[in-house]
């Protein structure tokens, strides 16, 4: 006879309501891993989306997800000559706000050179930018259509293709444009200041800038060699694709990562509290039925089962209600949550494990009840 | 008592029980000894604090005496080496409790209530639910197998709780204010059915009751004040001894 079953049974509706209540703070610490997933997964989408094996940056930078680095244009024809290189590319980045259908539009803007490394990796919409200016190709989550004009610095754009889950570090949505036009937004300085420049000292400085070039590497070829080899212009400095990640993950968004990370494992020890809790206000709502059972010659085994199965049906039953809700409304969340199988498996076993070491306090409640509290009027 | 008695199936010897030290010890059994045989409804008197339900604890195998010597249907507890589950075996086995409050578990209906015991036992599902049916129309509660214990009257619980005690015929039956909780007619079939149960199974019924109606069901009673026990007399009806 299973008592648990059949007590649970007997009051199913505060039963499933603490198990909702529990889901709601489990589904809490599952969106915060996948918040804390979507925020690593966003961080490298950027770096990644071109697909590069070598990124060479300003010298003494650590490239241009971390710091500043500005470095002529034409180094992308340098690097193309080293050994090994397959495919390179010029690129820019730069956060912007435009403004579209009267509301303010967070963007991050990439230029990239068209037929070259670091445009978009797929397009979900339309086409590729295939004009040299004036194109835009947009992330879905700009909310932008095709055909919608967007203003950006002096010029306006027109939305040719879209993309899907490409976000910077900070959750902005990319942009890509042609280089030229990324260019003329990040570097071009605004009439009056260009007035001032031409009346101070005669000279504008040229806009062919870039924040990296990146390259694809042969097959054969280490890109450390190649990493190497760049070492001979002192205004270089080249990282491979794995250190620029590590940079992004280790680096840009360390501290986010960190927060995320305390303040979930803040919520699964508020969790295993307010499961312990609940277990043993249970625990301590059915003494006279411990102490009766005691009586009648029930075993420690079946009143620690009573208890022990109680837990893990409401840890379980809690768990499953979490990710039901969660996987329901995540699309719904402001920045990326990536719900992994695997961390799903992970959360369920610290629950279960949580429950046990929890329904120990209510455990040990009610081997202390002593069977004479039956008599008890 | 006459040497043709059969052997008694509560015994207890100069049993003690103090509970405290020093100025706060109280001893709430003094030396206690009594018998009760095979087929007896013997009836446990005493004002409040006399030590009954202690003696009942003892009895119940619930409360370990500090001296004395005791045996339940031959087999003597708390001898040496004695464990806590020679304890709840005892009273899965040999024991039925029946309380004043019935103290039926609230999340099992009737049938399941019965069925624990017989479950906890070691009965086959088959074989606990016809033991387990079987009582419950014989206490005349057959019709309310389904019903939760908050959906019974006072006699209905009571007779369910009297189902449960006896479920596994127990040899010794210890019942704790069983009819208080009652009115005349049904404390007397109540204790009808005490007496009944224990001619039948040849079992012995110690009662703690305050009850003088039920005075003439019972065969004996023992008087019990300050913790001493007095001699076992026929009960007197109509008051308390």
């Amino acid at each position: 006879m299973n008592l648990a079953f059949r007590d649970i049974r007997h009051s199913l509706g505060r039963f499933l309501l603490t198990c909702f209540g529990l889901s709601l703070l489990l589904g809490v610490v599952l969106s915060m891993i996948g918040i804390y997933r979507g925020l690593v997964e966003d961080a490298l989408t950027l770096a990644r989306s071109p697909q590069a094996d070598i990124w060479v940056v300003e010298s003494g930078s650590r490239g241009p997800f971390a710091e500043s680095s500005r470095i002529p244009g034409d180094t992308r024809e340098a690097i193309a000559r080293l050994h090994g290189i397959t495919a390179t590319g010029a690129v820019t980045y730069q956060s912007v706000e435009a403004r579209h259908g009267g509301k303010a539009l967070r963007l991050y803007v990439v230029g990239y050179e068209p037929d070259r490394l670091g445009g978009p990796r797929q397009i979900v919409a339309g086409r590729t930018i295939a004009r040299s200016h004036y194109e835009m190709v947009a992330d879905a989550r700009t909310k932008l259509s095709l055909g919608d004009q967007v203003p950006l610095g002096r010029n306006t754009f027109t939305v040719v293709g879209l993309t899907e889950n490409q976000v910077a570090s900070g959750g902005d949505p990319l942009v890509y444009l042609s280089l030229r036009d990324s260019q003329e937004l990040q570097f071009e300085l605004a009439p009056p200041a260009a007035r001032r420049a031409m009346a101070g000292n005669g000279v504008i400085s040229t806009t062919d800038t870039v924040n990296a070039i990146i390259a694809r590497v042969s097959p054969n070829v280490q890109p450390a060699t190649v990493t190497a080899a760049t070492q001979r212009w002192k205004h270089l400095a080249a990282m491979t694709q794995i250190e620029q990640e590590n940079i992004l993950t280790r680096s840009v968004v360390e501290r986010a990562r960190k927060q995320i990370g305390l303040f979930t494992a803040i919520l699964l020890t508020v969790s295993a509290v307010i499961i312990a809790l609940i277990i043993y206000t249970m625990t301590m709502d059915k003494l006279r039925e411990i102490a009766t059972l005691k009586l009648i010659g029930a075993p420690d085994r079946t009143i620690i089962g009573l208890i022990v199965q109680q837990a893990l049906a409401m840890g379980v039953i809690g768990f499953a209600f979490g990710a039901l809700l969660i996987t329901a409304i995540k699309d719904y969340f402001p920045r990326r949550v990536i719900l992994q199988p695997g961390d799903g498996v992970a959360l369920a076993a610290a629950v279960i494990i949580v429950c046990v070491l929890a329904s120990a306090l209510g455990v040990r409640l009610a081997l202390k009840v002593d069977p004479g509290e039956a008599l008890k009027g | 008592m006459g040497s043709d008695k059969p052997q008694p199936l509560v015994e207890t010897r100069t049993i003690s029980k103090r509970f405290g030290e020093g100025d706060a010890r109280v001893d709430a059994l003094r030396e206690v000894s009594l018998a009760v045989y095979p087929g007896e409804v013997v009836g446990l008197l005493g004002p409040s604090g006399s030590g009954k339900t202690t003696l009942l604890n003892v009895i119940g195998c619930i409360v370990e005496p500090n001296a004395g010597w005791m045996s339940l249907d031959g087999e003597v507890v708390y001898d040496e080496g004695w464990r806590r589950s020679d304890l709840r075996r005892l009273r899965l086995e040999k024991i039925g409790f029946i309380f004043q409050f019935h103290n039926l578990l609230p999340f099992l209906n009737c049938f399941d209530n019965v069925a624990i015991v017989l479950n906890l036992a070691g009965f086959t599902p088959l074989a606990a639910r016809q033991r387990a049916i079987e009582l419950l129309e014989y206490l005349e509660v057959g019709h309310r197998k389904d019903a939760f214990p908050a959906q019974l009257s006072g006699g209905e619980a009571q007779r369910v709780a009297i189902a449960r005690a006896l479920a596994n015929r127990p040899r010794i039956i210890l019942a704790d204010e069983p009819t208080a909780a009652l009115d005349s007619e049904r404390a007397g079939i109540v204790m009808d059915l005490l007496r009944k149960v224990a001619a039948e199974q040849h079992a012995a019924v110690l009662a703690v009751t305050h009850d003088d109606k039920i005075y003439d069901r019972l065969d004996r009673v023992f008087d019990l004040r300050d913790g001493r026990l007095g001699e076992d007399h026929e009960p007197k009806v109509g008051g308390m001894t």
